[in-house]
């Protein structure tokens, strides 16, 4: 430590840092490429938030409501009321620091107010300064501070600096979970029209069209009707799926992102397969066609409004039980918060597994299973032919979501599946993965392009654990079960370690999946040519 | 400024106790009234924060999940860190709240070359953090012997145990020198590491002199300025049966002592302190991950207004007709 | 003795220095991260800034060829390329090891005698300079490309029908763009 520290003065000319002030009195700067566009009046009108209108993040004049402050302080008193963990971390934090070090935009980025105690402190010393005896009377000696506009502005850059992974939570002796404080945040700006364009899009498309991209009806089932081309191509195989067919026994939801984006694309035609396969009595809804959820990340009754529709449409449907795909926060809103909104979904069945009967016993009120746990069970039972030589090109590891990893706990099944449909698999470092998994940077609506560089610092943790396996065990594909990541990763891997792909874990299921009928695969999922096939199709 | 407003608050508040005793000879304030008012306000703020944290529901079921959820019945579940009954919460918060296993956590990772330094600072945090606390606890018990009649034989043992070094005499009690060291950590760390200094508030270092100036009076009066032990027990019954006596030569130190505790007493309902009642309440640590199993309920679930799926065929029936999709309406 | 044998002796100390120096263009709170958690995984940014410095500096004193030097370059640069740091600021660090070098040759007192291998070792240094600047441009250019591919990625499939669709309306059997 001394060695370091002793610094020769003539050393010293290089010194950029700033002065060094005290955080609560250090103002917020807003940079190029860290920050999001904000939201259309239009889309928040859509769905009735308040106080849309147009401003940018680096005008002085934000062209708050007169009585903004009046509306925080108000919404912060309600919100306090309402839960528990907002009302408790307000108060408990000690400040040991276990969570500095923690989150992947600090470690990326170095902002010393990317700590997550000091992300919530932002929020603490308003709330200390008005709703607390201490803060009242000792002001600065008890870290309170008054309601300002720089204030305001911090928040919105640093509410919108977190992705609610919860990674600080698992450190943290108290479990103080900066996700709950970021959604507070989150919350009480929304109630000032202080939203992102890239989650106010998405929430009003989501609201009117039933999914984030805005496809409506018909352009969802061609976009599959495509997918099938693929399949057909690929397979030989003719695959006719249902929409919002009523009877069927299971309705399908998955995040919308998966029918357009690459490579999402893949791992949809992978679930087509798979279900085709199984002969599945399932069907697709056009109505409950997003299993994401970017209302969550404005405020909680936009979504439960959102997530409502799963319920409505499997209760319209007549459908026994739901099946999930592959998504991150999807999983946390479903698993933690869709029965209690929107249940209880007594009109269902406790889900049970056609092929295998498996019952799905933690499911049983909720009535929605993950296709992790679908998948692995049919493997288990052998109920699927599968050829893991076809993914013998691929070097995979798997990257855990934050969500289905700290909200859910969706460790083993899709490590199982890669096992089963994989010769190559390798874990990164044990400190990166599973519970201490580091976020893809990108989430919570942070996934906008004109924030690339936010990402990419946020990403870097992700990264450097992938390009430590890529070097070491030369990994060249980073599976994981999050449209978001698919999404996000793909840019991530782009910068930090070109020569990894991103893939969804039914992609490689489809890939390895051998159909009835089918004819001899020279191509994998993405149409390209199989390696090794080529070579040993005369052995 | 940070460190030095809460130190000389704290130099303020041992002089005052000097000052009051030696001076303005008001034992009885500060042996009887103060005590008395520093538990009263120390048993009403506490009831109030919890109070208060009970009053505000736990609308959804958020634990942290740190291990493999119970899915499969061939897949095992991490019942320990992601625990879906109540018995393995119980166990989850036991070793949370004994053994702090989320600071615990911090040290899991393994040494490598790159930068070489010191590894393992938050090692050091987690072990000060566990030294300190239960040296707390354990000094607490000890001085029952103060509030009971004859010494009760559990306090005997801990006497004895926490003694067997057979340091000195009187005895050196271990836990007096962990704690006074436990805090000298907990104080130089938060003003060494810069990040840690960054975040730390008045309010952060404030106790922590607090707590030594206890400790400090504590030590001095069994080890070097010794007082007279049967008045002070005097003192003491006297405090827990409501019939307060104040003897007659009792060193001031004691009436120091006695004040820096009550003022903890009555700050801690009112401060950061309240950590220790508010880790029983962590949701995201005290709730079963069973959200999926058992329906949890939300006291102030309100009826929102949605979009129908009779609105989004209205929408779109043409279109959906066209494309084949079945429709509810023709 | 050749200059590069005396160097290597001080080798630990140049870098540790150097290092610091580096670490002094963060803000306090975070240079302590920086250098004290040296878990790879943990601190991926102070871990791959100290071993490509590491690096680097070997292969000056071994007398490496200028592409040994573009992989330790590149993993500093593409980080330090989107951090809050001005282009200038992200590659000076590699200038002040002349500096270094220069003083610790004061230390020993026999500057004179290595002036002309120190002048050609200092060319070297301003070579990389001049390398990290373009490593440091294609990084800033590359966010630039991940913006747009990104864009093509999330709405591939509608380009690609897009495209299919002015296939069935113009099938010219062999048309030159």
């Amino acid at each position: 430590m001394a060695k370091f520290s002793a610094k020769p003065k003539d050393l010293a000319k290089i010194r950029y840092t700033p002065p060094k002030t005290e955080w609560t009195e250090t103002p917020v700067e807003f940079r190029e490429h860290m920050f999001c566009h904000s939201a259309k009046p239009k889309d928040l009108e859509t769905v009735g938030f308040p106080y849309g209108r147009a401003w940018s993040a680096k005008d002085d004049d934000w062209k708050l409501p007169d009585n903004w402050e009046q509306i925080i302080l108000q919404g912060m008193k309600d919100l306090l009321g309402k839960y528990r963990s907002f009302q408790l971390f307000m108060d408990i934090c000690v400040r040991c620091g276990a969570c500095a070090d923690k989150c992947h935009f600090f470690i990326g980025s170095g902002d010393p107010k990317n700590m997550p105690v000091l992300r919530a402190e932002l929020l603490r010393s308003v709330y200390r300064g008005n709703f607390t005896l201490a803060g009242k009377i000792l002001r600065k000696l008890a870290g309170a501070r008054d309601l300002t506009v720089g204030v305001l502005k911090e928040w919105w850059y640093y509410f919108y600096q977190c992705t609610e992974c919860r990674r600080c939570s698992v450190f943290c002796p108290y479990g103080i979970d900066t996700a709950e404080i970021t959604m507070m945040g989150r919350e009480l700006m929304n109630m000032i029209g202080l939203q992102l364009g890239w989650i106010g899009g998405p929430v009003a498309a989501c609201y009117m069209k039933g999914n984030h991209l805005g496809l409506e009806p018909h352009t969802i089932k061609s976009s599959i009707e495509f997918f099938l081309d693929d399949i057909e191509t690929l397979t030989g195989i003719k695959i006719e799926p249902s929409f919002n067919r009523k009877g069927a026994e299971i309705l399908f939801v998955t995040p919308s992102g998966d029918l357009f984006a690459n490579p999402g694309t893949y791992t949809a035609m992978g679930y087509l397969m798979l279900f085709h396969e199984l002969g599945l009595d399932y069907t697709w809804s056009t109505y409950a066609s997003e299993g994401g959820n970017f209302g969550f990340f404005t405020s909680n009754e936009m979504a439960k409004r959102l997530n409502s529709k799963i319920y409505a449409e499997a209760k319209r449907l007549g459908v026994k039980w739901i099946l999930g795909g592959e998504c991150g926060h999807m999983w946390r809103v479903l698993s933690q918060y869709m029965d209690t909104w929107n249940g209880p979904a007594d009109f269902m069945e406790v889900p049970k597994s056609p092929i295998t009967g498996t019952v799905f016993d933690n499911a049983k009120s909720m009535k929605m299973v993950h296709i992790a746990e679908f998948t692995a069970d049919l493997i288990k039972h052998n109920k699927l032919k599968l050829d893991k030589s076809r993914n013998d090109h691929l070097n995979v590891t798997f990257h855990d979501s934050c969500n289905t990893s700290r909200g859910m706990g969706l460790l083993e099944e899709p490590r199982y599946i890669i096992n089963n449909v994989c010769n190559h698999f390798h874990e990164m470092p044990e400190n990166t993965i599973r519970e201490k998994t580091f976020c893809c940077g990108s989430g919570t609506g942070l996934n906008a392009s004109e924030n690339m560089e936010l990402r990419m610092r946020g990403g870097f943790p992700r990264a450097n654990a992938v390009k430590y396996v890529h070097e070491r065990y030369g990994v060249n594909l980073l599976a994981n079960v999050c449209a978001i990541d698919r999404a996000t990763l793909s840019a991530s891997m782009d910068y930090w370690v070109p020569g990894v792909g991103v893939a969804g874990v039914h992609e490689l299921v489809g890939n390895a999946l051998i159909m009835k009928g089918e004819k001899e695969r020279t191509q994998d999922m993405r149409l390209e040519p199989l390696p090794e096939k080529e070579g040993s199709e005369n052995v | 400024m940070k460190t030095l407003i809460p130190f000389f608050a704290v130099v303020i508040l041992v002089l005052l106790a000097l000052a009051g005793v030696n001076m303005g000879n008001q034992q009885f304030l500060f042996g009887v009234i103060i005590p008395y008012a520093a538990v009263t306000v120390f048993i009403a703020g506490i009831i109030y924060r919890v109070v208060k944290w009970g009053r505000s529901p736990v609308p959804f079921s958020i634990p942290t999940t740190c291990g493999q959820q119970k899915s499969l019945p061939w897949i095992k579940q991490n019942k320990l860190e992601n625990p879906s009954t109540t018995l393995w919460v119980m166990a989850r918060m036991a070793l949370e709240v004994f053994f702090f296993r989320s600071l615990f956590r911090n040290i899991k990772t393994e040494l490598r070359e790159g930068p070489k330094l010191t590894y393992g600072s938050d090692k050091w945090l987690w072990m000060a953090g566990l030294a300190f606390h239960w040296s707390f606890l354990i000094i607490l018990i000890r001085h029952f012997r103060f509030f009971a009649q004859g010494v009760p034989l559990p306090i005997h043992i801990i006497e004895s145990l926490d003694s067997f070094l057979q340091i000195g005499i009187p005895l050196l009690y271990i836990t007096d020198a962990l704690l006074l060291g436990a805090v000298t950590f907990l104080f130089a760390r938060r003003v060494y590491l810069p990040s840690v200094r960054y975040i730390s508030l008045p309010a952060d270092y404030f106790p922590l002199f607090l707590i030594f100036g206890i400790a400090v009076s504590g030590v001095l009066m069994r080890y070097f300025v010794r007082v007279d032990i049967v008045s002070v027990k005097q003192l003491t019954m006297g405090l827990v049966s409501f019939t307060p006596v104040i003897p007659k030569g009792i060193s001031s130190i004691f009436y120091v002592h006695l004040f820096l505790i009550s003022v903890l007493f009555a700050y801690f309902p009112f401060s950061k302190l309240v950590h220790m009642a508010g880790v029983f309440m962590s949701p995201t640590r005290n709730m079963p991950n069973d959200s999926r199993e058992v329906r949890h309920i939300n006291p102030w679930n309100y009826p929102v207004h949605i979009h129908t799926y009779d609105e989004y065929e209205n929408d779109f029936r043409d279109k959906m007709k066209a494309a084949g999709i079945p429709v509810e309406k023709e | 003795m050749k200059l590069s044998n005396l160097l290597s002796e001080k080798r630990p100390a140049i870098l540790e220095r150097w290092f610091d120096v580096v670490l002094e263009t963060y803000p306090a709170d975070t240079k302590n991260f920086l250098q004290k958690q040296n878990n790879q995984f943990a601190n991926p940014v102070g871990h791959t800034i100290h071993q490509g410095m590491e690096s680097i500096l070997n292969g000056l004193l071994s007398g490496s060829d200028l592409q040994e030097f573009s992989t330790p370059l590149d993993n500093i640069i593409r980080i330090r390329a989107v951090q809050d740091i001005a282009a200038s600021q992200a590659v000076a660090f590699i200038l002040s090891l002349k500096k270094l070098i220069r003083e610790e040759l004061e230390k020993s007192q026999r500057m004179d005698s290595f002036i002309k291998e120190l002048s050609l070792l200092e060319d070297k240094i301003d070579t990389l300079v001049l390398m990290s600047f373009d490593i440091y441009m294609q990084c800033r250019e590359k966010i630039y490309d991940l913006k747009a591919n990104e864009t093509k990625r999330l709405t591939y499939r509608l380009l690609q029908r897009a495209n299919l669709v002015c296939e069935v309306e113009e099938p010219g059997p062999q048309q030159n763009d």
